[in-house]
């Protein structure tokens, strides 16, 4: 009887995703995710903040650049300050006072990042704390029980993770449990009312492998699907691939989520494959290296050849750093202790993102999209024809020509 | 540039300064302080948050030290260094030296005073030091001086003299360097009372300082640890006596709330607020109460909470001392410490700035144990905050003539 029962809850995972419109070419689409802390507009770059922090900027700068969903990590706000402490603050929104969505992973990716503090079993995975030794054991149980203290809108299960490099008999074993520990994680997860439970497709680089995965995973009525196990160090050709063929096996109707995609380039091919929702470290962690995207690529602020350049990193932009100030100005700040520097480029950084998928879903609901990414590919390389062989392949594999 | 004075109280000037600026229509009040910046920015602020504080003084620091090294850049870039570094609103006074980095001594010569920046030393002549100035277009600037008896242990009757005798030449030096020259003739050079610890100097540095047409004095080498300044403040008594009424005081390297208190009543105007900063660089939040109307309890739950709280407060207080960080003052909370893991207070009950309207002391912990950038960010906005109320508390009182009962406060407060 209680399979049963599990069986009916399951059917009635909630529909979070309302599609706007398609690309009638490419497999691009525009949509709303209504979550409980709001709706969110796709497709969606998610800024990562990490330790219940976006790096430096305040929750309503990251509100006044537009932001509505961002990420906290469960590896490390289950070490400090552990997920009794922020029960007691009113969950992650609570404790750092963030009224829009949060998006929670796992734990999982640390098992790549951490691979020497980590050891992973049937029971799950085993860190050693890189602060004071300690040993705890992550399962899929104790990841959905912190995320689940913590109150995060979309939580993530875990998944066994293995670095996109690895090849042989290990692929297949961390496919198989990685759905063995969706259903833990399903069966384990308390509020389904408030959190919506995300799979994560796994399955390496290998077609048949990830294949099966999708098969059993899209089995499972979850509010939405994650492709994991890319973004590592494997090759774009074969990272493409596996996104295309991720999504053309996924639901239409359940949102799409592209783990660890951040370059510009990246973002604007996966749409045109399908995803709807990508986050990345990329954008903030640069800014602090004195790094500022733009339409052409970025900027090395630090560097000499901008010391008397006093015009803004992007004249077209609209957030607050390129409003006040100059490449120079930004430039002397680096130069100084000021961490002010950091947080003026990691303004700048997510408001590119932000700006970009805007940009990107006007244009799929304009119908414009094919265009928009011609356009896109000739300012960021020059001409579209110079725009990297891997991206020219998918955009042509999904109808998008580029020349 | 006009200072009119309201009232003086047991020494104390309440006042304004009206006309000020390139446009003469910005009003500062005294007693005042600066905003404190670093390479021309609040420390660790854009400017959004800096906007979210209440209070923020009409008129920035600038230091020479930070931007010297900007001379070529500002010299093309032509529009001044306020537009430069976003804050074209502001009213700017550059300062020679960081008050937060000490001075290394043994590089003023009588050419020549050197500052130092991130990269290294910046040897500046009159001229140069003019050149500077007239690149960065400050509304106030403190003269080129020779403040290096302040860096030494007991410097001799010579050097002290020679002090004197160097900034007045500097001064006179540039003095005649601005008549030449238009665009500087829209800045505001503040004269340097010089001369150490010997009265005799001091005098004649005021006196001689005060008869050049300055806009305003800095009172310069009263900076040191709390007892220099105790046996300093005669001195400044007798400096201030010597300087007209009609124009500001300014010092440099006074931040602690009882030494800034002593100093207003010995005739001084205007502060600088690193001190927040040094107390933000420690993980530390401005907790001491300056309204003097509350009762003694009100005043401790406000800071502390419940009862038992103010009882483990008190406890912790006196552990502290033995502490590893003996630049802890008592007018600040160290927010590091472990008894914070769980406080969902803010910093301070009451408190109205963006930091106590939306984050607790936990998650104030939470970030400087976890080394986040946001610790900064938060804590700087709260404690300039604090710092600039404690400012207006002063002119307040100064109004009520309630000057004794904040001086009371506050020095029950210095344990």
């Amino acid at each position: 009887m209680a399979g049963v029962a599990t069986q009916a809850s399951l059917e009635s995972a909630p529909r979070i995703m309302r599609l706007v419109a398609e690309c009638s070419r490419s497999r691009a689409r525009a949509g709303e995710l209504r979550l409980p802390h709001g709706t969110v507009a796709t497709p969606v770059f998610m800024p990562v903040g990490t330790q219940a922090t976006m790096k430096g900027i305040t929750t309503e700068q990251l509100d006044a650049l537009g932001c509505r969903i961002c990420l906290g990590n469960t590896y490390h706000l289950g070490l400090r300050p552990g997920p009794e402490l922020i029960q007691k603050a009113n969950g992650l929104h609570g404790f750092m006072n963030w009224p829009h969505n949060l998006l929670t992973d796992s734990g999982g990716f640390q098992m790549v990042s951490l691979v020497s503090l980590s050891e992973v079993t049937e029971e799950g995975v085993r860190f050693r704390s890189p602060y004071d030794g300690s040993e705890t054991l992550l399962s899929p149980e104790k990841s959905v029980q912190i995320q689940n203290a913590l109150g995060s809108d979309i939580i993530m299960q875990l998944d066994d993770v293995v670095s996109s490099t690895v090849t042989g008999p290990r692929v297949e074993e961390a496919m198989y449990r990685s759905i063995r520990w969706l259903d833990r994680c399903i069966a384990a997860h308390q509020r389904p009312d408030k959190q919506n439970l995300f799979a994560i497709i796994q399955g390496g680089l290998d077609a048949d492998l990830r294949a099966t995965c999708l098969e059993e995973m899209t089995k499972r009525d979850v509010p939405g699907f994650a492709i994991g196990g890319l973004s590592g160090g494997e090759s774009k050709s074969q990272f493409w691939r596996m996104v295309a063929l991720s999504t053309s096996r996924l639901p239409k109707d359940k949102p799409r989520y592209l783990m660890g995609v951040g370059y510009a380039t990246d973002l604007v091919v996966c749409v045109a494959l399908g995803c709807d929702m990508f986050d990345c470290v990329f954008p903030t962690r640069t800014a602090r290296f004195g790094s500022a995207l733009v339409p052409t690529g970025n900027l090395q602020l630090r560097k000499k050849v901008f010391e008397k350049d006093f015009s803004p990193i992007n004249p077209e932009c609209t957030c607050p750093t390129c409003q006040r100030h100059s490449r120079a100005f930004l430039h002397a700040l680096l130069h100084s202790d000021n961490t002010a520097a950091l947080h003026h480029l990691t303004v700048h950084n997510i408001a590119y993102q932000l700006q970009l998928m805007s940009a990107v879903r006007t244009s799929i609901v304009e119908k414009r999209f094919p265009d928009f990414v011609r356009d896109f590919m000739g300012t960021m390389y020059g001409d579209p024809t110079l725009c990297p062989t891997w991206a020219t392949d998918a955009l042509a594999s999904v109808g998008i020509t580029l020349g | 540039m006009k200072l009119s004075l309201t009232k003086v109280v047991n020494g104390c000037r309440l006042g304004k300064i009206k006309n000020l600026g390139k446009t003469r229509d910005h009003t500062m009040d005294i007693p005042g302080c600066l905003l404190y910046t670093k390479t021309g920015c609040a420390p660790h602020l854009t400017h959004h948050t800096l906007r979210n504080i209440h209070g923020v003084p009409a008129m920035a620091q600038l230091t020479l030290s930070s931007l010297a090294e900007q001379h070529e850049v500002l010299t093309e870039y032509k529009e001044g260094v306020g537009k430069f570094i976003g804050m074209p609103e502001s009213l700017l006074y550059c300062s020679l030296h960081d008050p937060v980095s000490p001075c290394p001594a043994g590089y003023v010569t009588n050419k020549s005073v050197s500052v130092w920046s991130v990269a290294g030393r910046v040897e500046m002549t009159v001229s140069k030091f003019m050149a500077i100035q007239q690149a960065l277009q400050p509304d106030w600037f403190q003269c080129l001086s020779d403040g290096e008896v302040s860096c030494k242990e007991a410097a001799s009757i010579k050097r002290v003299r020679k002090s004197v005798d160097r900034s007045l030449l500097f001064l006179d030096n540039c003095l005649r360097l601005q008549e030449e020259s238009e665009v500087l003739q829209k800045s505001v050079i503040i004269g340097v009372i010089e001369g150490g610890d010997v009265m005799e100097e001091r005098l004649r540095s005021a006196r001689e300082t005060a008869k050049r047409p300055v806009g305003g004095f800095l009172l310069d080498g009263f900076q040191g640890n709390p007892t220099t300044l105790e046996t300093r403040l005669c001195l400044l008594s007798s400096v201030t006596a010597e300087l007209p009424e009609d124009k500001p005081r300014l010092i440099s390297g006074i931040g602690r709330p009882d030494e800034v208190l002593k100093c207003i009543e010995r005739g001084v105007d205007l502060f600088e607020s690193f001190f927040p900063y040094q107390v933000t660089e420690r993980g530390g939040a401005l907790t001491f109460s300056f309204d003097y109307q509350l009762n003694p309890e009100e005043i401790l739950l406000q800071q502390n909470g419940t009862q038992e709280e103010i009882k483990y407060v008190d406890q912790i207080k006196k552990m502290e001392i033995t502490g590893c960080n003996r630049e802890i003052t008592s007018f600040e909370i160290n927010l590091k410490e472990k008894m914070f893991q769980e406080d969902f207070n803010p910093l301070v009950r009451g408190c109205s700035c963006y930091c106590c309207k939306n984050h607790t002391r936990a998650y104030i912990h939470h970030l400087l144990v976890t080394n986040e950038l946001l610790a900064g960010v938060l804590l700087m906005m709260h404690n300039f905050e604090h710092y600039f109320g404690f400012f207006h508390s002063i002119r307040e009182a100064l109004k009520n003539d309630k000057l004794a009962q904040l001086k009371e406060l506050i020095h029950r407060q210095a344990s």
